[in-house]
């Protein structure tokens, strides 16, 4: 029975300095903007940094403690290791215990938990109990199974899957509030290069805030298991320039489209029971148990984020929305072909 | 195995094996009790709608009798220890019948809840957090009286006697430990709760 | 195996085999003998454990690549559910209250357990459970080739769980079997309390039991209060389904969040009920392949006991989340960094028993050593995420998974495999092949590394857990390919390893009393114990009775303080 093979300190060291120096370069990848790839090292906004911050801290201290420790379990293996059979006649010493040994390693952890304890709570207040500007944007998030409903109670706007926010500087603060709602089971709001994310859930508001420092398009989803589509409730979060949100908030601010030339379409829409569910400002469609539809060609994405907003994409979802969301809860309504045409051109008008 | 003994005339005494686990029992039976005190607690005056706290009429009466069916059981369990057969079987017996009373008040109050009041366990959230609370005790104390009748059947076919003495304080201790219940969960729903 | 029915000699030919086999089967059903019991949990584990690999194995198909198709959003659902239930109340509890029931009496030198029927009865509850719960994919109404497994998550978080958003059964089935099964796991840990309590042979002291007698007591002491508050919330679960109860009906004043109290208040501590128990093997593997007892005995008791009571104040950790206030985060940081100490002064004290020994490096040795630095990484990335803003980040991430997944596979299942290789002997009398044991190390060993350690990554990236697809612009592709890769690498180790199983059973080495020269007391019986185990009372006077014996020179007990 051979007893020679053992871990080697090498393939005991390799795996974690390959995850140290991934980290490093993904650390080195951090922009200043957005990035297709959401990723937590990659802060963009306030709490974002200060969590990064933070972070790089506590990997320095448990990075320490990992190579102090697994370096002397490596050197303990490798020393003490039993030298062939002779060597096993002789028991090694036996050494039951140490007083000022136990001692030291149990006051060293300590003065640690508490160097890092005082450190993350500093981190915590600072970001929950953040004071709030005067000059902060309130946005109320209402998550549903598996879409994202955002109103500007301050500007009058709904909308949903695509949230438009100011950019924010240290000169020009504009931090936006989220306050965050559920209208049926848990959600979480999580867009990792903007912030940590929050629960939403019903019948206990949450609130967070976030400070985006760049303009773009930032990525998230929902982060708590909602049910069937739970993968599918993705987050596009447009951060845009004061005259980019001017225009836009203007924009949502209009009434919906009223073009004579797609009335076919609007009056599928008002009767074949699409009011029911959604709303478009302007007309009888009042519904509120599905999007927002008043503005649907201002977004780029339909069913959450999970295709683009393109009309034959739209005339797919309207057919079967199981095609693209098997789960949703947007039954297929059973048009023909015909009224779906029509009804595609209608809503393609919606700006 | 090492045979060698280590000093000829110690006493080697460890706890028994009944109480142990009758201990462990009730720790695990406190905690799901606290689950559903804490629920209790937590959720006084947060009912959005339906009958209050106010409709309960604390039953002071049926309290006395659990609570004097404990003395009556310590009582039996002295006399079995005593060998005292008969008056131990007539002091079991009276215990029962402090349990049943208990168990019968319980149901004159539910009935007058229900049918009176219209508070059922779905009516509203103090429907549902009194009813599961009061009813995980007293199915509690169903479980207990079902213990006390197999003890009572032995009794009178004439099988048990002073060796069965500690077995029959180990039943004994959960009926003291429904009884402790009792304190804590009549404390919370008829006197803070309401 | 361990039973002792000896067949009068000419009266069983060979026409009668059948009637032997039933007869053999009929014995391990109706079986109170704690050795066979242990064997039963244990291989019913072992089956557990394969099923909820792949359904595993069945995740990272289809995660293998975005927008896959391999399953729908719905078996998915179903197979993460399951696979985390099942892993969780059908593996882990039941093989590590295996391992106690089998080695619990033998190490203090008992004749069995205290209620040898509990015992039984507690198993077959356990198992009804087990088997209800996988009924579900069969039963009632539910979708063809689905059935109506649970597909809400292994914590079932309120109100998906709500008939209105659950109306089908799987939440039922989730509930009703874990209800079963949790008073299984309530009797056992009941009678190994009563046990160690109460069944010690002459001499051994509590402060002579081995570690792993002491871990076992304190976390059949924490199932007591942790599996129970399960049970609870399961019934209040119920009760709302059923009943028209409002426990967590948001419009009647009650809430989802007392539901998450409730789970992690179980959950939390249900973790180091998992992990102790591995601990406890740990503790009794590194001595004897060190060839030294185990440094600080005393500290390493103030530990298991310490971790078990402030493991029952972490909770919250799980909630960073939720909406707590500033100064609850904090508190739960606090105490989450606090448990951390204890857990760190174990890795110390068995960093200190391996120095200045003799290290031997059989099978179990290697998965021990792999047992260590696995639960240190495991243990820090738990101290990162302690940290509540960096768990705001990366909660409900695929870097919580990898931390559990290093917790319960890096530390959980490799000191599951370094006890299998080390009592195996024992309980069969035949020595496991230490070349397949190898090959299983080391394959196990790459694959569980390829898995685990990329998925951090992931978390970090981005990825949150739970979804049956991802993005592919998102950057997730290769790594997420790396990882299920790393799945079939780990799959080909276990299959090494129940390959082993069977054919040590019949080919192995005849194995003796004490093939490892170690020194508790198991090791003085034959291998397979005879029914009764000890034919003399063992009389003791230090934790390493068998030490004494071997050096009565040099015996334990003039040393121990």
């Amino acid at each position: 029975m051979s007893m020679r093979q053992r871990r080697t300190p090498f393939s005991n060291l390799f795996c974690p300095t390959l995850i140290f120096g991934l980290c490093l370069s993904a650390a080195s990848a951090f922009a200043d903007g957005p990035q297709a790839v959401p990723s937590i090292l990659a802060p963009a906004s306030t709490p974002a940094y200060e969590i990064f911050g933070l972070s790089l801290f506590v990997l320095l201290i448990t990075g320490t403690i990992f190579v102090t420790v697994g370096g002397l379990l490596a050197y303990a293996l490798i020393k003490f290791r039993a030298r062939g059979d002779d060597d096993m006649r002789q028991e090694p010493a036996q050494v039951y215990g140490s007083v000022q040994v136990e001692l030291a390693w149990t006051v060293i952890p300590v003065l640690i938990v508490v160097v890092l304890f005082l450190t993350t709570a500093r981190i915590i207040f600072a970001v929950q109990d953040a004071p709030k500007p005067k000059s902060a944007l309130d946005v109320t998030v209402i998550g549903h199974q598996f879409w994202w409903e955002f109103r500007y109670p301050t500007l009058g706007i709904v909308t949903a899957n695509e949230l438009h926010i100011p950019v924010s500087s240290k000169w020009h603060p504009a931090p936006t509030y989220l306050k965050l709602l559920s209208a049926d089971v848990d959600h979480s709001f999580w867009v990792p290069q903007l912030g940590g994310k929050t629960d939403l859930i019903p019948n206990h508001p949450n609130e967070m805030w976030l400070d985006p420092q760049s303009p773009g398009l930032y990525l998230g989803q929902c982060a708590q298991f909602c049910g069937v589509e739970h993968a599918k409730m993705l987050i596009r979060v447009y951060v845009d320039t004061p005259e980019q949100f001017e225009a836009w908030a203007r924009n949502q601010q209009k009434p919906g489209v009223q073009d004579e030339a797609v009335a076919a379409g609007r009056q599928i829409f008002d009767t074949e029971a699409c009011m029911n569910c959604h709303t478009v400002s302007g007309t009888v469609a009042r519904g509120t148990f599905g999007p927002d539809l008043t503005h649907l060609m201002s977004r780029a994405t339909i069913a959450s984020g999970a295709v683009e907003n393109t009309p034959d994409n739209l005339r797919a979802w309207i057919k079967d929305p199981d095609q693209f969301k098997p789960g949703a809860l947007m039954p297929a309504m059973q048009l023909s072909d015909q009224q779906i045409d029509q009804l595609v051109a209608y809503l393609t008008t919606l700006h | 195995m090492s045979t060698v003994p280590i000093f000829a005339d110690e006493s080697w005494r460890l706890p028994s094996r009944g109480r142990v686990g009758m201990f462990s029992l009730i720790v695990g039976e406190s905690a799901i009790f606290s689950i559903f005190v804490v629920a209790y607690i937590y959720y006084i005056g947060r009912g959005t709608y339906g009958p209050t706290p106010q409709i309960l009429e604390v039953p002071i009466f049926n309290t006395i009798c659990l609570l004097s069916s404990s003395l009556t059981i310590v009582l039996a369990e002295h006399a079995i220890k005593h060998g005292k057969v008969r008056q131990f079987a007539l002091l079991w017996g009276l215990t029962m019948a402090l349990g049943i009373e208990f168990l019968v008040g319980t149901a004159i109050e539910w009935r007058k809840l229900i049918f009176v009041d219209h508070l059922t366990i779905r009516t509203n959230l103090f429907g549902t957090t009194y009813y599961s609370l009061v009813g995980l005790h007293a199915t509690h104390v169903v479980v207990g009286m079902i213990g006390l009748s197999l003890v009572m059947l032995f009794t009178l076919m004439g099988r048990v006697n002073q060796s069965h003495a500690e077995r029959i304080q180990v039943l004994a201790l959960y009926w003291h430990f429904v009884d402790v219940v009792w304190v804590v969960v009549f404390t919370v729903v008829y006197i803070v709760g309401r | 195996m361990a039973d002792q029915t000896l067949p009068i000699p000419g009266t069983l030919e060979e026409a009668h085999r059948p009637a032997r086999m039933l007869e053999w089967l009929h014995s391990w059903v109706v079986t109170v003998d704690h050795k066979k019991l242990g064997i039963l949990y244990i291989v019913y584990s072992i089956f557990f454990l394969l099923v909820a690999g792949a359904e595993a194995m069945a995740i990272r198909i289809q995660l293998a690549i975005p927008h896959n198709h391999f399953v729908s959003p719905e078996l998915y659902n179903e197979l993460f559910t399951m696979h985390g239930t099942t892993m969780v109340f059908l593996v882990g509890m039941p093989i590590l209250f295996g391992f106690a029931n089998y080695l619990v009496p033998l190490m203090i030198g008992a004749r069995d357990m205290a209620f040898p029927r509990l015992n039984a009865f507690s198993f077959w509850l356990t198992a009804f459970g087990g088997l209800m719960l996988y009924f579900s994919f069969i039963g009632g109404f539910g979708s063809y080739g689905m059935g109506n497994a649970p597909d809400v998550g292994w914590f079932a978080y309120a109100p998906l769980t709500a008939k209105a958003f659950s109306p089908g059964h799987s939440t039922d089935y989730w509930a009703l079997s874990l209800i079963v099964s949790g008073f299984g796991t309530l009797g056992t840990a009941i009678n190994i309390i009563a046990t160690a309590l109460c069944m010690r042979c002459k001499g051994m002291t509590l402060m002579r039991m081995p570690l792993f007698v002491w871990l076992l007591t304190v976390v059949s002491a924490m199932t007591l209060v942790t599996i129970t508050p399960l049970t609870a919330a399961q019934v209040m679960l119920l009760i709302d389904r059923y009943l028209g109860g409002h426990f967590f009906d948001a419009q009647a004043g009650g809430s989802p969040i007392v539901w998450l109290h409730f789970f992690w208040i179980f959950g939390h501590p249900e973790v180091y009920v998992l992990v102790l128990p591995a601990f406890a093997i740990a503790n009794e593997i590194i001595p004897v392949f060190s060839r030294k007892a185990i440094f600080g005995y005393p500290a390493m008791v103030a530990a298991s006991v310490g971790i078990g009571f402030v493991s029952l104040t972490v909770w919250a950790h799980h909630m960073f989340t939720v909406g707590m206030t500033a100064v609850s985060n904090s508190f739960f940081v606090l105490s989450t960094m606090l448990v951390g100490i204890p857990t760190g002064i174990k890795i110390f004290n068995w960093l200190a028993t391996l120095w200045g020994g003799k290290i031997r490096f059989a099978t179990p040795m290697l998965f021990a050593v792999g047992f260590l630095f696995q639960f240190l990484i495991a243990g820090l990335t738990g101290i990162m995420l302690s940290v509540a803003p960096w768990d705001w980040q990366l909660h409900n991430s695929y870097f919580v998974i990898a931390h559990f997944h290093y917790v319960l596979v890096g530390a959980i299942v490799f000191c599951i495999f370094a006890a299998i290789y080390f009592w195996y002997p024992k309980a069969t009398g035949r020595m496991m092949s230490e070349t397949l044991g190898k090959w299983h190390f080391w394959i196990f060993l790459i694959g569980f590394h390829i898995t685990f350690d990329t998925m951090h990554f992931l978390g970090i990236l981005g990825m949150p857990r739970s979804i049956f697809t991802y993005e592919p612009d998102r950057g997730w592709n290769t790594l997420n390919m790396i990882i299920s890769l790393g799945g079939f690498v780990q799959a080909i180790g276990v299959l090494i390893f129940a390959w082993n199983l069977i054919y040590s059973y019949f080919k192995g080495k005849e194995a003796g009393n004490d093939p490892w020269d170690a020194w508790t007391l198991e090791w003085s019986t034959p291998s397979p114990p005879p029914a009764y185990n000890f034919a003399v009372d063992p009389v003791v006077r230090s934790r390493r009775p068998l030490w004494d014996i071997k050096h009565p020179q040099d015996p334990d007990w003039k040393y121990e303080r």
